[in-house]
């Protein structure tokens, strides 16, 4: 087995993994910085983002209220020693992002221009058209090319980290092109792998988007935490899930029912605001997790249109214009011809509620560090937290780059601190050639009668019967049971591709089980939160229950049992948990 | 629902066992919204998990998931079966790449020619992050924008006549994204980039097809980018030896 050197080992290369490979080649030229991703880097998930990156820096804007609308759209689960970091750091790294040569949209003066997004009091969602997050990887992907300390490996799936003595000691992975194992040796290890949306069977995530990273810490005993906490994107095209960009709200279109009614009005987010003139933080620019309950609630209903993909209300963008269209949102234009054949210029969007972003993840502090010395995490695979019970849009593109950098820097610091830490390599070798191991026996399995698709789709549909927009503790049962029953059932599964060369029923096979453990974080932790809070709604518990759960969830590993769920108190510092008021009618 | 019943005639190429490339046929039942993707999927799913292929975001901003389909470099993604008439349809790798699997191509080459023509902003002046952004005016900003849409989807080199012939040419995207970079207002890189594209390998190798531009499911529009940077080599030729004491 080949066993590559490093200082630095980054797990995946999308924005934050990119992010933080920069601030390391910039910091010190001498790190040898491995960055490792089971795609190419220009095909992560960070390229799907539409709507924009959210930081304060036009004058009648200001930090405070930028935490407040990050701290209330989160439901008050949000650290706030964090977001108040965060919302420091982010004017910074997006102008850092503009000097790489992001083509932000401008303003006439040639200023950078901003607009309206849900939840946001004010205008601070930097964005390039509606293709931002497409924008911003490739920015950071073409401008690491710059730096020759920064080793890619592009598809090489990482299995295992290497632990030992609590400490984090590198990872081992398979070499996607030669399907040999890999060993990486390094002192210090940041997780960048992104969500896991894939767990659920309708979700704006792409194919990748498997929660392995977050699988790799758990199992290596770091816990995930507050995982119960989904995000349901009110604007997903039927049928395949396209994302529609929030910022199609914040440019001024609106929600009808069947009977044409702006029925967000009825949800606490009324009065009707005229048409085509956008108001902060009211009906359509309300926070996702209200925007995709509304939704639910004119299901039950009736005031739904039944489509062939499920059913729908409308997103209504005709009064905007061809002109605006064009110009602020051509990529969801075409979207919406493409995939469903209707142009929002002539005609009303059908959408419903989709799967969009795990505010949970691998626990980490302020610095990016997990409990586990070594081992960082950002972007959407960790959990800082800012986003709490519920992200607002436009702060997660900002996110990864702020936690990116500030992973980086933990990083280094790890490495000159005064323990010097160093590799075990006897350790190492002897872990790895434990999970080269486990690899082999995968090829060996009797087959069980059991299919990749076939466990997948039961687990995707359990979640979404169980654990959707509102759960219960009878829906979570039976999901629970479902996910430990699928978990035992994977073993299941008999390989019938034996090659070593790009074998994608053995990294389907893998992903699978890293989703399954995940899944099984969530719904057990949804199981436990007996409160309604943000993303998170019980139909038995439905009040917000600050007493008890003003906590965050933390899910223990325990191999093959459901995980232990503990707590951990919220780091509140100016802003205690009040009212989420969304109505149009406050001052 | 209605579903239609397509033939898939899929290139397999598996380099521990094969000698070359081969066709393996599957049935599918397609949906009638269906993409080419929806049904390699549905093979890999349900008829054969040995298919290798690479897929994302199935939104056409990934770049993953470009393949011949019937003869034609096309993301899978966004080829509505509804626009392919018969019932039989052939998916190969993407022409003019290695096969490293079945519908795998590799893409060491790409990688390295991007790396090549420095794609990155190189300021005329370093300018600090305290010091704000840099001001860019939307007509600046669109003089570029165009040949930033790119999502190396590789599509434009398995198109480009010039690039089957010999792979030492840079090739459209790699050329398209520097002069992305020499249009930017923020940047004062163009001559070092120079030094790459103006060789025979880099511009000077298109014979303007325009095959690259057709293909793009992104309206890049590589061919246009090609034309202006040889008639910006040719201006930089001239001043050289016509006004040399330009610049100097």
């Amino acid at each position: 087995m080949e066993t590559i050197q490093s200082d630095v080992v980054i797990i995946g290369a999308g924005g934050a993994g990119l992010r933080a490979a920069i601030a390391l080649a910039e910091a010190d030229p001498s790190l040898r910085i491995a960055l490792l991703s089971k795609v190419y880097p220009m095909r992560s998930h960070t390229c799907a983002a539409e709507g924009g990156a959210a930081g304060v820096i036009k004058g009648d804007d200001s930090l405070d209220l930028h935490f407040g609308d990050t701290v209330g759209g989160g439901d008050w689960l949000c650290d706030q020693d964090a977001v108040e970091f965060f919302i420091n750091e982010a004017p910074k790294e997006l102008t850092q992002l503009e000097h790489w040569g992001c083509p932000w949209s401008r303003e006439k003066d040639g200023a950078v221009g901003v607009r309206p997004f849900g939840g946001m009091k004010m205008k601070r969602t930097w964005f390039a058209a509606d293709k931002t997050g497409f924008h911003l990887l490739h920015t950071l992907f073409q401008t690491s090319l710059k730096y020759e300390s920064i080793r890619r490996f592009d598809e090489v799936f990482t299995t295992d980290l290497l632990v030992s003595d609590g400490r984090v000691q590198g990872c081992c992975a398979i070499e996607m092109r030669t399907g040999e194992m890999l060993q990486f040796q390094a002192p210090a290890v940041i997780i960048c792998s992104g969500g896991a949306g894939r767990i659920f069977p309708f979700t704006t995530n792409g194919a990748i988007k498997t929660g392995d990273g977050m699988a790799l810490a758990y199992r290596a005993g770091v816990p995930l935490k507050d995982m119960e906490f989904v995000q349901y994107h009110p604007t997903g095209l039927p049928g395949t899930g396209i994302l529609l960009t929030e910022g199609c709200r914040g440019e001024g279109g609106v929600l009808r029912n069947k009977d044409d009614y702006r029925y967000l009005q009825d949800y606490g987010m009324g009065p009707e605001t005229p048409l085509g003139e956008t108001v902060l933080k009211t009906m359509e620019l309300g926070p996702r997790d209200r925007l995709s309950q509304a939704f639910w609630h004119e299901d039950k209903a009736g005031n739904t249109i039944p489509t062939k993909w499920g059913n729908c209300v409308y997103l209504d963008m005709r009064h905007l214009g061809e002109e605006k269209i064009n110009e602020r949102l051509p990529f969801v234009r075409e979207l919406a011809k493409s995939y469903v054949g209707v142009d929002m210029v002539t005609d009303m969007v059908p959408i419903r509620p989709v799967v969009h972003y795990m505010m949970g993840g691998i626990h980490t502090d302020i610095n990016a560090a997990t409990p586990m010395p070594g081992l960082f995490a950002a972007g959407e695979c960790a959990c800082v937290s800012i986003n709490g019970a519920n992200r607002l849009g436009s702060n997660s593109l900002t996110e990864l780059l702020v936690f990116g950098r500030r992973a980086a820097e933990s990083a280094i610091a790890y490495l000159n601190g005064a323990q010097k830490p160093a590799v075990d390599t006897a350790a190492a070798d002897r872990q790895a050639a434990e999970a080269e191991g486990r690899i082999h026996a995968l090829f060996d399995r009797k087959d069980g009668g059991e299919t990749i698709a076939g466990i997948r789709d039961a687990m995707a549909d359990s979640m979404e019967s169980g654990a959707g927009i509102y759960r219960s503790e009878e829906l979570l049962k039976d999901t629970t049971a479902t996910l430990a029953d699928l978990r035992k059932r994977q073993t299941g599964i008999a390989l019938k591709d034996k090659s070593k060369v790009f074998n994608t029923e053995l990294t389907q096979t893998l992903e699978l089980s890293c989703m399954l453990d995940v899944a099984q974080a969530v719904a057990v932790s949804a199981f436990e939160r007996k409160e309604s809070r943000g993303s998170h709604q019980r139909l038995d518990h439905t009040e917000r229950d600050d007493t008890t759960y003003l906590k965050h969830s933390m899910a223990q590993y325990r191999g093959e049992d459901a995980p232990a769920i503990d707590y951990l108190d919220v780091v509140i510092t100016k802003s205690q948990p009040g009212v989420r008021d969304y109505s149009g009618a406050k001052s | 629902m209605s579903e239609r019943q397509i033939t898939f005639e899929v290139l397999r190429y598996n380099p521990e066992t094969d000698d070359k490339p081969w066709v393996q046929t599957y049935a599918v039942p397609c949906q009638e919204e269906w993409v080419v993707l929806d049904a390699i999927n549905y093979i890999k799913d349900h008829l054969d998990t040995s298919l290798s292929y690479r897929w994302s975001c199935h939104m056409a901003v990934c770049g993953s998931c470009g393949m011949m389909v019937n003869g034609e470099p096309t993301l899978s993604c966004k080829a509505f079966l509804r626009d392919y008439k018969g019932n039989t349809i052939r998916v190969e790798p993407l022409t003019h790449f290695p096969i490293e699997r079945d519908l795998v191509v590799v893409l060491d080459d790409f990688m390295e020619k991007l790396t090549s023509v420095k794609p990155y902003i190189i300021p005329k002046k370093e300018k600090p992050v305290e010091e704000g952004e840099y001001k860019q005016t939307p007509r600046q900003l669109k003089n570029y924008k165009q040949y930033t849409m790119c999502i190396n989807c590789m599509l434009c080199y398995a198109a480009c006549p010039q690039y089957g012939l010999n792979d030492e040419f840079i090739g459209p995207a790699a050329l398209a994204l520097t002069h992305r970079y020499n249009l930017d207002s923020r940047d004062g890189g163009r001559s070092q980039r120079q030094e790459v594209v103006a060789q025979h390998e880099g511009v000077w190798e298109c014979s303007f097809v325009g095959a690259c531009s057709e293909v793009c499911p992104k309206d890049v529009d590589p061919a246009g980018a090609i034309q202006q940077m040889k008639i910006a080599s040719t201006v930089d030729w001239y001043l050289e030896h016509l006004m040399p004491w330009r610049g100097k």
